[in-house]
């Protein structure tokens, strides 16, 4: 596919060397001659400068054939307004990054409007996954599928566990609840376990289940399924709001640390239940006599990633709350994740994801869409939701028999109302969404999970 | 340095050859030669150096600017060591250093030659001679680009270290489908040639190598009277071909999508033209008196300016005994050379086009010194890197040239002589005036100005740069 994507930024460079390796032709726009000379000497793309929202730029770019434009500037209205050129002048698809809240409410309605073909707002995606978190906040990670039925849960294997030794087979049957472990890391490793993979303390374990049956799981092995009471969050951005809001509808206690007095009032007025305090989030004295040691969650949401990282140490030496950290920058991931502060969200992998996914589906429309792409452990693991249509060589054919290529699973089926964890003997039939956990990276049709 | 990745690299490279000599075996076998075997001994060396190279897929993928100009570097003097083996298997060059003058006068698509006699070699070799033209032209390290499925995308940083120019751009998003187009279009072009050379009467050999010779800008002849002994309308099919090849690729790839207006927009092929015109017509009138009439000198000028400009080196008369404003002008043009991101040799014209405009911008601050003014060139401005690497080049080229000049001197020929056959080396044309005229060779020289020439045309071909960097202690530093 040809792709434009306007906006070198963090978001746009991450997405284009993701999409570079699967093959796209890419062109890159952006306004600043070096970050584009940077991108070409670094990845296969091609590389223009010029304003992304001109018709002459945008022609250049060769809108006429391409398949799809992204516009990720730092500008909503810019955006807009090259999906927009793109629809109309183009006739490509156009996936706009739109951030600003007050356009929250009217996305549906400026997508219609503008015939772009879907909005991300990064921010707003951050939030859902933290309040996720936070209602669940045994597990590091949480994506779900199925529109939220089916959830991939990622957590660290304690020794109050009891898994030490146990066989992956084993588990339903000793626990009494359909879950698969779907993948697991252990140090440097990432594996696609069989039935007879031994389990370890301190294996990062992800597994796929659905939401009652996760409860069942982690109430057996003791850990804490219980919402959250109360958070303390750090950092009144758009995220703080969107997250506060939401916090506040599930009946959760939310206070909210902010810098700046006129962001306070503005947020006091948003959010009336909530309480604001005005200070610096990195006053020692401010946290802790704002009750840190006794909060059950702490959210770290400020524009510096040192500041949100530092925050999250100090957290976690003064309290047993469930720590959340949002980081912005990509670079860091491997350091960040080697430094135990419990879940780090990045919003800027949200997004890319997100476009992953659209990207992906879009490649064979016809076919077995994909519906949605999460990527899990350091992104070696890809958890993709097919859709699974009429030809499909996969149906009918018991799973046992299928010709699978290695580091390959199929972990969850999702046939009308039944969701299950299928068995050897399950069939794959038309109609079902069904959730592969792979090695392998670029699957954009359920097929290619097949030896060919 | 990731050396690893350079030598896998290179092993490719010699693989690449090691196939392409294939074909000279085959001519060889043909016209029933021995220069066969010389032929697959070279392939076999070539491939048993090569294949180990290539088995392993380095782990350490990085691969900056700095690799690709080392690579191609290095890659080009083993590419013309080993094309050099078949001249001395076969005997036909005793000299090891005569066999790699030739070798790389072929690659570097010079055309300039050791031997006195061309005629008498086998078809084979003289067929290997004009090959090298042909892969050395579009480049072997693009023919690799559009081959291997190298992912990544700092392997644009070999075609900018073998394509030439100031500013390399790619004509679509991936280097591997721009390599692709360009050969696409290098390939079309060398056949179109081929046959309208045969409507012409010219026998299947001399059609393919001259087209080879021609589309690499080369201009090795298989007959040591170059062009001369053929048909009018053969010697005008080169002349046409000869400005064709010397066009910017990327104006054919335009005209390809249908854009037009932007192709003949473009300053460089418009300038390019406009020069040629201008010399041929004042040639014309200079040499008028020496042929029976302005058409046919009109020809030969058009044929000579062609060839000298496109740095080709084909010749149809001895200019060296034109009258001196023609012989001039001849010299000038070896210095202006093609368009940039042809396969032709010199400054080119873009670098040309980007100083002048240079100069005019310095005239102009002088009168009103705070004027702040950009240079443009096809409606875009130039970024300053690009002024600033053309001034560089500028400055490196006049010392490797005066340099050159200097180290040759020591085998006590005339000044003309050794300032043009740098000339000739170093722009990649081929023949200069005096002793190594077109009806000449360079065979006079010693073993060490040969190496020095070598060095010239090496350095010219691949733009100064990438050679000079071998020079260089931090090069080889690991960091």
């Amino acid at each position: 596919m040809t792709i434009i994507i306007v906006g070198c930024g963090k978001v746009g460079v991450a997405l284009a060397r993701l999409l570079s390796v699967e093959e796209h032709n890419i062109v890159m726009i952006d306004t600043v001659a070096q970050k584009i000379q940077d991108v070409t000497e670094e990845l296969d793309v091609m590389g223009i400068v010029g304003n992304g929202s001109s018709i002459g730029v945008l022609t250049e770019a060769g809108m006429q054939d391409a398949d799809l434009l992204i516009a990720v500037t730092g500008s909503d209205e810019l955006n807009l307004l090259c999906c927009m050129f793109a629809k109309k002048a183009g006739h490509c698809h156009a996936i706009a990054r739109v951030r600003n809240p007050a356009y929250s409410h009217e996305l549906e309605f400026i997508k219609e409007q503008l015939g772009i073909s879907t909005i991300i707002n990064p921010e707003l995606a951050a939030a859902i996954e933290i309040s996720r978190l936070l209602r669940f906040p045994s597990a590091s990670k949480i994506d779900t599928f199925a529109d939220g039925k089916v959830r991939l849960i990622k957590f660290e294997i304690r020794k109050e566990h009891l898994l030490d030794g146990v066989p992956v087979q084993d588990i339903p049957g000793r626990m009494g609840c359909d879950v698969l472990v779907c993948a697991v890391e252990r140090g440097e490793n990432v594996v696609i376990p069989g039935g007879d993979f031994l389990l370890q303390t301190g294996d990062e374990v992800s597994l796929i289940a659905t939401k009652k049956n996760a409860a069942a799981f982690f109430q057996r092995i003791g850990m804490d399924i219980q919402p959250v009471k109360s958070a303390l969050i750090v950092g009144g951005g758009t995220i703080g709001y969107y997250l506060a809001k939401r916090l506040l509808e599930a009946g959760i206690h939310v206070r909210i640390v902010e810098l700046d007095p006129r962001r306070c009032e503005v947020l006091t007025e948003l959010l009336p239940k909530a309480t604001i305090l005005q200070g610096d989030g990195t006053d020692r004295r401010l946290l802790l006599q704002e009750g840190l040691p006794m909060a059950e969650a702490f959210v770290t949401l400020t524009n510096l990633d040192e500041e949100n990282i530092l925050l999250a140490l100090f957290a976690k030496k003064h309290s047993q709350a469930k720590l959340v950290t949002k980081v912005n920058r990509l670079e860091f991931d491997d350091i960040i994740e080697g430094m135990n502060i419990g879940s780090v969200v990045y919003p800027k992998y949200m997004t890319c994801d997100f476009i992953l996914q659209y990207v992906r589906a879009l490649q064979n429309e016809a076919g077995n869409n994909v519906k949605t792409l999460y990527r899990i452990l350091d992104d070696r693991v890809e958890a993709l939701e097919f859709t699974i249509h009429e030809e499909s060589p996969v149906i009918g054919v018991p799973l046992t028999d299928l010709p699978l290529k290695k580091n390959q699973l199929v972990c969850c089926i999702t046939r009308g109302d039944e969701i299950f964890i299928p068995r050897g003997g399950d069939a794959i039939q038309p109609g079902d969404t069904v959730i592969v956990v792979t090695l392998e990276q670029g699957l954009h049709d359920v097929q290619d999970i097949l030896e060919e | 340095m990731n050396l690893s990745m350079v030598l896998y690299l290179i092993g490719w490279i010699l693989a690449c050859e090691g196939t392409l000599l294939l074909l000279p075996a085959i001519t060889a076998l043909l016209y029933g030669e021995t220069a066969v075997w010389s032929f697959l001994a070279t392939t076999a060396l070539c491939l048993a150096v090569g294949i180990p190279l290539v088995i392993k897929k380095p782990r350490n993928r990085v691969f900056h600017l700095k690799e690709g100009f080392v690579t191609t570097a290095l890659g080009w003097i083993l590419l013309s060591v080993m094309g050099a083996l078949p001249f001395l298997f076969t005997g036909a060059i005793s000299n090891p250093v005569d066999a790699l003058f030739e070798t790389v006068s072929g690659f570097t698509t010079t055309g300039a030659s050791i031997l006195k006699d061309v005629e008498i070699l086998p078809k084979s070799l003289l067929f290997w001679r004009s090959f090298t033209h042909w892969i050395g032209g579009m480049g072997v390290l693009v023919f690799l680009l559009s081959l291997l499925p190298l992912t990544g995308g700092s392997h644009v940083n070999l075609m900018k270290a073998e394509s030439p120019g100031p500013q390399v751009e790619k004509l679509v998003p991936k280097v591997q489908s721009t390599a692709k187009i360009l050969y696409g279009i290098y390939l079309g072009l060398t056949a179109l040639e081929v046959i309208l050379l045969l409507a012409g009467g010219m026998s299947l050999f001399d059609a393919l190598t001259t087209s080879f010779g021609t589309a690499g800008t080369g201009g090795f002849g298989i007959k040591n009277t170059s062009m001369a002994e053929y048909s009018i309308y053969l010697q005008v099919v080169v002349t046409v071909f000869m400005i064709l090849f010397g066009i910017n690729f990327n104006f054919y790839f335009l005209l390809l999508m249908g854009k037009f207006r932007k192709a003949f927009f473009s300053e460089e092929v418009r300038c390019y033209i406009g020069i040629i015109l201008i010399t041929t017509v004042i040639i014309t009138f200079n040499i008028q008196g020496m042929y029976e009439s302005l058409g046919h000198a009109f020809q030969q000028a058009a044929f000579q300016v062609g060839s000298i400009i496109t740095t080709t080196g084909f010749s149809t008369t001895d200019f060296n005994l034109w009258p001196e404003v023609s012989k001039t002008i001849l010299v000038m043009l070896m210095f202006v050379g093609a368009c940039a991101g042809s396969t032709g040799g010199g400054i080119k014209v873009s670098r040309l086009v980007i100083l002048f405009k240079s100069v005019n911008k310095e005239l102009h601050q002088i009168l009103h010194p705070r004027s702040i003014r950009k240079i443009n060139m096809d409606g875009k401005t130039v970024p300053h890197e690009v002024v600033r690497a053309t001034n560089v080049f500028m400055v490196a080229y006049v010392l490797v040239f005066s340099l050159s000049v200097l180290l040759i001197g020591f085998d006590d020929h005339d000044l003309i002589t050794n300032f043009t056959a740098v000339a000739a080396t170093l722009n990649n044309i081929g023949p200069g005036l005096e002793m190594v005229g077109p009806v000449q060779n360079f065979s006079l020289y010693s073993d060490g100005a040969t190496c020095v020439l070598i060095f010239d045309m090496l350095a010219g071909r691949l733009e100064l740069f990438p050679l000079l960097l071998l020079f260089r202690k931090d090069t080889w530093q690991k960091f």
